[in-house]
């Protein structure tokens, strides 16, 4: 049967590698961007390459108090829903976010208040339905606050808490909760910056991603090798760990 | 003058630090690694942010230039200190139809993209040069060729429409009866006539990955002649040939041929390459010694005269995108590719008079491929093929040494009436150029006044 799919920013270099993957297995889904040309580029792609069904929906994800009629608009489209993919995200400036909260501040909501918003609401969704897998792209930047990154870190840290504490409560009840984190990946995002070419290739992060949620993973650390890296990060003691500069 | 007529004055290549900064970046390398320049690297995303995109970039620092994935040989696909606008971000598929074979995709789709979504669907590429790693916006802009020019001519005939952006804001569509002259003045254009957006190509249909191969050793031009002219019915037609022998193995090879067999098979995708060339070789590895030892084990691996198999299509058409960044093999310093195309006129005593030039250099040239072009026109304003011979040989670096005998080899073929490939080119001098390509005056009126390429500078100066 065909794979019933909502993806939350839907526009991202990883998100749309993603639904590329799901598109050739024949997937349904539900494209939520920002911007309709956009979406209809990637919505066009993806019906080529053999989607059952593609719809989208412009939205910003920072509107909150639109995601349950969002939500419930995109489940409809689809008949039911198997897989909830939130890939939204910015990097923001750190420099900037340093200087003025406000600009922190968008990015924690953007990266942390507006999924968990979400997450709420799907999961809720999911635990009626006794079943469905809900996978959340977060990110290796927030094992360790660094200080080339730790607003964007800090974001990131509070959504892997946040789903490690709901993978404690929903799991059990049936649902799959897919913490992502993502190394370094050639995107346009990254193009250019020296030592990119070393990064992670879109179409494999993607084929990873995939895979995890087929295999009803918890963890997703992709490429694998970031998993080790992390765990030398975490364990370097606080008093060596402030004077380096990573 | 510094530049071709129709260029505005530049300002420039003081880069704006509070704006898209080239410093800090890596230079940007073509596949021959040789020459490298700072540009601002650029993504091309999305169909929706042209045409103004093009003006932005165009309008900043040096110029700017469409780029896919880099893998020309030389300049071609570099802007010293300008805007490289990368289009490999943008590669959606538009619309494809089953029934004509007909694919519709953004210019930054590589064919090794192409193939993946086609393959499986019982359809094969129209024309494909030896490496799948190029987008489709690449293969037109250099009108590339394959082994089966002869019958099917050049990247070219097979698009039958496609997008062009231009810097003031323009969009045409261009096609045989739409706008031809833009379109003939594109393909072939080398990315100067404005921005490929999207394509069409045309696909062959297949029944499997299969290719029915013959290999056939040959001694001298003259043997390799006699089979062109026996095989010229069959589609896939090419040469290696060995350029460090002399004496008696002067010119010996291996005459390959093929065709998409006609037994069903299977059309899965293929599998990922797994080799990857781990560094940069020291420049010693690559050696006359080395280099004569790997043409006698490839001129031998093939023990029999004649060796006939069922082969994938991966090894007969891409044998060298198993070893992902095999110019790693060349060093830092890179490699200086050489190809020429010989009118029949000269083709014979051209082709003779430069292998003995390559031979008697003792020059390493691994990777010496010669085949026949045929007469099928190209749409292409500046197109590369033309009946008669092509040969297509590489060199490492060598200060004082390679430098030297490429401009002999450039200076001999345009003596028997050829010309270079300019893909594969970083050295032919403008006057080369001007005279071998006298079409470019004509060019020039449709060059877009804000993108440039390092070659193209090169190649207009003024002497």
């Amino acid at each position: 049967m065909s794979e019933r799919v909502l993806v939350l920013g839907a526009t991202s270099g990883i998100a749309e590698a993603t639904c590329r993957v799901w598109a050739k297995q024949g997937a349904s889904l539900v494209l939520v961007g920002r911007s309709s040309d956009k979406l209809g580029a990637v919505a066009a792609d993806l019906r080529a390459r053999g989607a059952k069904f593609v719809e989208t929906a412009v939205a910003d994800l920072d509107d909150t108090a639109r995601h349950p009629q969002l939500l419930a608009d995109s489940i409809n489209a689809l008949g039911g829903l198997d897989v909830a993919y939130l890939a939204h995200g910015i990097m923001g400036e750190q420099q900037q976010s340093e200087e003025d909260f406000n600009a922190a501040a968008q990015v924690l909501y953007t990266n942390f208040l507006s999924p968990v918003s979400l997450c709420t609401w799907l999961s809720n969704y999911f635990v009626k339905q006794g079943r469905g897998v809900l996978a959340v792209i977060s990110s290796v930047a927030g094992e360790r606050g660094r200080k080339s990154n730790y607003v964007y870190g800090s974001s990131k840290a509070g959504l892997t808490a946040f789903l490690d504490g709901l993978r404690n409560r929903v799991d059990r009840q049936g649902v799959t909760v897919l913490t992502i984190k993502p190394g370094p990946v050639k995107t346009a995002m990254t193009m250019g910056i020296k030592g990119s070419e070393k990064f992670a290739d879109p179409d494999k992060v993607a084929q990873s991603i995939v895979d995890a949620i087929h295999a009803r993973k918890d963890v997703l650390y992709v490429p694998g090798i970031w998993k080790i890296i992390m765990f030398v990060i975490r364990h370097i003691p606080e008093s060596v760990f402030k004077k380096l500069n990573l | 003058m510094a530049t071709a007529a129709g260029s505005p004055q530049r300002t420039l290549s003081v880069p704006d630090q509070s704006d898209d900064q080239m410093t800090g970046k890596p230079p940007f390398e073509p596949w021959g690694r040789y020459p490298k320049y700072n540009a601002n690297v650029v993504p091309l995303q999305w169909q929706s942010d042209f045409p103004a995109i093009v003006s932005r970039y165009g309008g900043m620092h040096n110029g700017a230039l469409a780029v896919g994935m880099g893998r020309s040989y030389g300049d071609v696909c570099l802007l010293k200190d300008g805007n490289l606008m990368v289009t490999t971000g943008m590669n959606r598929i538009l619309g494809w139809d089953p029934e004509t074979g007909i694919l519709t995709a953004e210019a930054g789709m590589t064919l090794a993209q192409i193939l993946d979504f086609c393959v499986p669907r019982g359809y094969f590429l129209p024309v494909t040069p030896g490496t799948k790693y190029v987008t489709l916006g690449g293969a037109i802009a250099n009108d590339i060729h394959g082994k089966n020019h002869h019958v099917a001519g050049t990247f070219g005939c097979h698009v039958p429409e496609f997008e062009l952006v231009r810097s003031d804001g323009t969009h045409l569509r261009c096609s045989a009866t739409e706008n031809p002259d833009w379109y003939a003045a594109t393909i072939g254009g080398l990315g100067l006539t404005g921005v490929i957006t999207w394509a069409k190509l045309k696909m062959k249909p297949i029944v499997s990955r299969k290719i029915d191969y013959e290999g056939i050793q040959f001694h001298g031009v003259d043997e390799f002649l006699a089979l062109t002219e026996a095989s010229k019915h069959v589609e896939y037609t090419v040469s290696w040939i060995d350029c460090s022998s002399t004496g008696k193995n002067f010119a010996r090879g291996v005459f390959m041929q093929g065709d998409h067999t006609r037994n069903p098979g299977e059309l899965k995708p293929s599998p990922e390459p797994k080799l990857i060339f781990p560094f940069e070789a020291p420049g010693f590895m690559l050696n006359s010694a080395s280099v004569a030892a790997f043409n006698t084990v490839f001129f031998h691996k093939q023990m029999k005269k004649r060796v006939t198999a069922l082969q994938d299509y991966e090894p007969f058409f891409y044998p060298l995108d198993k070893v992902l960044k095999w110019n790693r093999m060349y060093g830092a310093s890179g490699l200086l590719q050489f190809q020429y195309a010989i009118p029949w006129e000269h083709a014979r005593e051209g082709t003779i008079a430069i292998l003995n030039e390559v031979a008697k250099s003792g020059l390493a040239s691994f990777l010496a491929v010669l085949k026949a072009f045929g007469d099928v026109p190209s749409p292409g304003l500046l197109s590369f093929p033309q009946p008669g011979i092509t040969l297509a040989l590489d060199f490492p670096i060598k200060p004082g040494k390679s430098f030297p005998l490429f401009d002999r080899l450039a200076k001999m073929t345009l003596e028997f009436g050829g010309k270079l490939y300019p893909a594969k080119d970083a050295r032919m001098t403008a006057a080369q150029y001007q005279k071998s390509y006298p079409e470019w005056q004509q060019f020039r009126r449709y060059k877009d006044p804000l993108l440039s390429s390092s070659f193209w500078e090169r190649v207009t100066r003024e002497e």
